[in-house]
């Protein structure tokens, strides 16, 4: 049972924009691209992994697999991981975006986050899999506290992502 | 009969049938990648698509670092401009020393009749920003294909050995520090002269030696060098210093953990070193004598 305290008010919101998705997933690479201080590094979390988990659940039929694919190309590319690794990643997360969708939007937000933690946490443990297959390396701790950073972000991106979706105040009903 | 729904409704397979077919795709690139490196030239071609991203990227940075130029105050200028004065009277004498030396050197080798020892040109290159793989230690500098990097040059900068290349793009290279894991250098104990390989361990601040005998003469604060029998690395560049030396007899080898003596983490820009004097060719025999490595004699 849900108690009527933990569904959220459904909130009318015009349709996101597919040229705003594609502009956030583009600012959210250069983001993940830029130089960063070394101290900040290791605690910052991955922005596209965490839009295209955002847009899979907001909008499940704009976020297509195949735009999550490129983009983990592009990641590994940049970032001279395996080729590969990032891609697999953000597909299993547009995946399981799209499955828990319907659900998800019902929750408030601290809810969601209960949701959204352990889907980042296994795309890592993939990914993490993935390189121990590979090479039989081991990034420590750090590498999950980040992607906690992540779910910490999740309010704050939920809020800017959806300004331009809110409906403007009608004039005529003021 | 199958049933199918109207176009209106039609969107395409499955979420489930899309996720098999594209985590296949990511598996299979990412065998291709580990286990045959098939990828370079696919990787060389895409980079040109991601290249102005990085640009943009790190435009932010370059401009911050423009501006704080910029109003650098006088204070600090005057400073500096006294301690590099004074720097450079040190170095003008070294110089000078060094001139001196390696005329008497080119006499002396000339004498026995060894091969010249060319100078080993070199470029100069910024890095552009630090991998943001958790599993790896890469950075990316901002010369590549377009100024003849070739993947193997060693990256030094003014204290020591960095890396090596391990990826080109056209305009860009990817730079394995030497603390990435699995890193290894040949080095050169300065104080007795033993040989051993050092390797990154995946930390900042750790490289260790492999395969050191327990009865082998390590001490802490032992410096050491590049060895050069590799080919890859020019003689005598300064790579690390034992910190800790632990002799467990109960193990096969000794543990000796050492520091980087580069600014590995902290550089900003950094030297190419290009082609090495080609070494000899390797015998094609295999000699039957000596199978294991020689220890001691420098």
């Amino acid at each position: 049972m849900i108690s009527s305290q933990t569904m959220a008010p459904q909130e009318l919101l015009l349709p996101a924009k597919p040229g705003f998705i594609l502009l956030t997933l583009f600012i959210a690479l250069t983001l993940n691209l830029m130089p960063w201080p070394n101290w900040i590094n290791w605690l910052l979390p991955d922005f596209v992994a965490l839009l295209v988990l955002y847009w899979s659940i907001e909008a499940p039929r704009k976020m297509s697999f195949i735009l999550a694919w490129c983009l983990g190309l592009m990641m590994d590319i940049a970032n001279g991981s395996l080729f590969g690794q990032h891609a697999l990643a953000y597909v299993i997360l547009v995946y399981a975006g799209i499955t828990v969708h319907r659900r998800i939007q019902n929750f408030q937000i601290p809810a969601q986050l209960l949701h959204i933690a352990p889907l980042l946490l296994l795309t890592n443990c993939v990914v993490l899999l993935v390189r121990a297959l590979a090479d039989a390396s081991y990034p420590g701790y750090s590498y999950f506290l980040s992607t906690l950073v992540g779910v910490a972000l999740w309010p704050v991106i939920g809020f800017i992502l959806k300004i331009p979706q809110r409906p403007r105040s009608d004039p005529s009903r003021a | 009969m199958e049933r199918t729904p109207p176009p209106l409704f039609r969107t395409g397979p499955s979420a489930l049938t899309r996720l098999v077919i594209f985590v296949a795709l990511s598996i299979a690139l990412l065998v291709a990648d580990a286990r045959f490196n098939y990828l370079s030239l696919i990787r060389q071609v895409s980079s040109v698509a991601v290249y102005p991203l990085q640009q943009l990227a790190t435009t932010p940075k370059q401009v911050w670092t423009y501006f704080s130029d910029l109003f650098i105050s006088q204070t600090s200028l005057h400073k500096n401009n006294l301690y590099l004065s004074a720097q450079n009277l040190i170095l003008a004498n070294a110089a000078q020393e060094a001139e001196a030396l390696r005329i008497e050197n080119v006499h002396l080798r000339a004498l026995v009749d060894a091969r010249e020892k060319s100078p080993i040109p070199s470029v100069v290159a910024e890095i552009l920003y630090a991998a943001r793989d958790p599993f790896s230690r890469k950075v990316m500098i901002d010369k590549g294909l377009q100024q003849d990097i070739v993947a193997g040059r060693p990256v030094v900068d003014h204290l020591g050995v960095i890396g090596q290349i391990s990826q080109t793009y056209p305009w860009l290279s990817e730079v394995t520090l030497i603390t990435d894991k699995g890193h290894l250098v040949p080095v050169l104990n300065v104080r007795t002269g033993a040989r051993a390989v050092i390797a990154g361990t995946g930390d900042d601040s750790r490289l260790e030696l492999r395969f050191v005998p327990l009865a082998s003469d390590f001490q802490k604060g032992d410096r050491l060098v590049t060895s050069g029998i590799d080919g890859i690395y020019p003689q005598g560049i300064p790579v690390a210093e034992v910190m800790n030396v632990e002799r467990n007899s109960a193990a096969l080898f000794a543990t000796v953990d050492c520091k980087p003596l580069a600014g590995v983490n902290t550089d900003i820009q950094v030297l190419v070193l290009g082609p090495l004097p080609s070494v000899p060719e390797r015998p094609t025999t295999p000699t039957p004598s000596n199978p294991k490595k020689k220890k001691g004699g420098a």
